[in-house]
């Protein structure tokens, strides 16, 4: 798979799919999509590029410690945001409760917290799923 | 040999038939007086847009009203794939000998 049309459609294609897969999440929200689907659609344009340019250079630009790293303190992200709402004197992980702002509707920033956990677990499953990937791919060899 | 299958085919069928029982006093699909219409999905659709602000409803249900869910569900993400890596990941020992 080092054909040279697959390398060059594949620069061509990868940062649209990756600005696709940001829209997805950052859309939650406001439109149909979420962040475990935007997530599959980041994870998948890494995957993409990883099988066309080599695995050695998927790892290079994806370093195996750094997405451990993700993969282990990733839901301690999430219990931090969650932590707003228990500052603010409410229970945990509460969103209008704590007296956030929750925005005009439709709007990127409405939905309070909504926004920064659908990132999180965006970028989580995109990060599990490459791990899966490596991790099948590296084991026969 | 013979015997436990006959046994084993016994205890399939009457497994089956416990469930058919339990299917058989499902009220009819799509009705109006179903259990699952309950005040649950009532207050959902009338005031997820107040509470959560988000106009998916499906957003706000999932990282809203059920966000303790959503965070367990990431260390289920997490426990998938520490067994896949466990059983699939060469030991470092092996990686030193290449």
């Amino acid at each position: 798979m080092r054909d040279f049309i697959f390398k060059r459609i594949a620069a061509i294609i990868i940062p649209f799919i990756c600005i696709y897969g940001f829209y997805v999440i950052l859309h939650g929200a406001s439109a149909a999509g979420g962040s475990f689907a935007g997530g599959i659609i980041l994870g998948l344009a890494a995957i993409v590029f990883s099988t066309i340019y080599g695995l050695k250079k998927g790892k290079k630009k994806f370093p195996e410690k750094v997405l451990f790293c993700i993969e282990s303190y990733g839901t301690l992200f999430y219990g931090i945001i969650g932590m707003i709402g228990i500052i603010n004197g409410a229970p945990f992980l509460a969103n209008k409760l704590a007296g956030i702002d929750l925005g005009i509707p439709g709007t990127l920033t409405s939905g309070g917290l909504i926004g920064l956990l659908g990132l999180g677990v965006g970028i989580r499953v995109a990060n599990t799923l490459l791990i899966l990937f490596f991790t099948m791919e590296g084991a026969d060899s | 040999m013979k015997i436990k299958n006959i046994l084993v085919l016994l205890i399939v069928l009457l497994t089956t038939f416990g469930i058919l029982l339990a299917v058989a006093e499902l009220p009819p699909y799509g009705m109006d007086d179903n259990p699952i219409h309950n005040q649950v999905s009532e207050r959902y659709i009338n005031e997820s847009l107040d509470d959560t602000g988000t106009l998916n409803m499906v957003t706000g249900i999932v990282f809203d009203y059920r966000a303790y869910d959503t965070m367990f569900e990431t260390i289920v993400l997490f426990t998938a794939t520490l067994a896949v890596v466990v059983t699939l990941k060469p030991f470092k020992k092996e990686e030193v000998d290449e």
